[in-house]
């Protein structure tokens, strides 16, 4: 959960600067100023409340080459019998380094029956995506896949 | 208001089997991060939620932000409770909204 990065990195900064960029007028914002991981950061205590996911329980299938950062399908999964006292209450999508971490939020119940979800989304750059799953007993979980994108979001407009 | 969507579902099931649905829905998802060609900000315009129901009944909703790609799609599931209308909602800003109606015939 702990990003290894820092802001000393060269690559790292170019990487930055191009996410700058894309995002434009929106680096003004003094927000956006603070790093990115302590946005992602702030985005994951706003979801879980404070609580810190532990690694397991949840699935993020991503694929770790990204040709085309502007529809990227993800799925997130968690092996779960979705029973009244063992279930999945939420799934959310969170990404490092897009201009904002929060990706979506997806409401489970019994009815659900499984906890699968799938959507396409838009990655501005390489970058770890994270999938967190809350369960019934109030705990979170995490997993973190790294993506390689080469045609980033954002750049290339997709519509008019 | 001629919005496309689609949702969908299997016209039949078995009784308490899970089964998968997809909605998908023609919408630009503007983040508001974006210029036009000729330099202005496009405003944000986003699906911000969507939600599911059975047969009135609310079993999964998922909330949008920017980073979901244009022409927002989703799967998810259902345990068939029986015969019944499914329906899929979608909201977003400037007061967009659609609904889509589906019935699933339990066997």
């Amino acid at each position: 959960m702990t990003p290894t990065t820092s802001t000393n990195n060269p690559a790292l900064r170019r990487r930055v600067l191009r996410a700058g960029l894309c995002i434009g007028v929106l680096s003004i914002s003094p927000r956006l100023a603070l790093p990115a991981d302590d946005n992602f950061r702030a985005a994951v205590t706003a979801l879980t409340g404070g609580r810190v996911p532990q690694t397991g329980r949840v699935r993020l299938d991503l694929s770790p080459l990204v040709e085309n950062g502007n529809a990227v399908p993800v799925s997130l999964s968690v092996d779960s019998p979705m029973t009244a006292a063992d279930h999945v209450r939420r799934m959310a999508l969170l990404t490092e380094r897009n201009p904002q971490p929060d990706v979506a939020v997806f409401q489970l119940s019994l009815m659900s029956g499984r906890a699968q979800v799938s959507t396409r989304m838009r990655l501005a750059t390489s970058q770890t995506v994270w999938a967190l799953a809350e369960l019934a007993d109030g705990s979170w979980w995490q997993h973190g896949v790294n993506v390689i994108v080469t045609l980033a979001a954002c750049v290339e407009g997709e519509s008019s | 208001m001629s919005t496309r969507a689609l949702l969908f579902a299997p016209a039949s099931a078995a009784r308490g089997s899970v089964i998968e649905l997809r909605a998908t829905i023609a919408h630009p998802m503007e983040t508001g991060y974006r210029r036009s060609s000729e330099g202005e900000m496009q405003p944000r315009d986003l699906v911000r939620r969507i939600e599911a129901r059975f047969e009135g009944e609310r079993f999964f909703s998922a909330e949008l932000h920017a980073a979901i790609a244009a022409n927002p799609f989703l799967s998810f599931s259902l345990k068939l409770p029986g015969s019944g209308e499914l329906s899929v909602r979608w909201l977003g800003d400037r007061g967009f909204a659609h609904e889509e109606r589906v019935r699933i015939t339990a066997t």
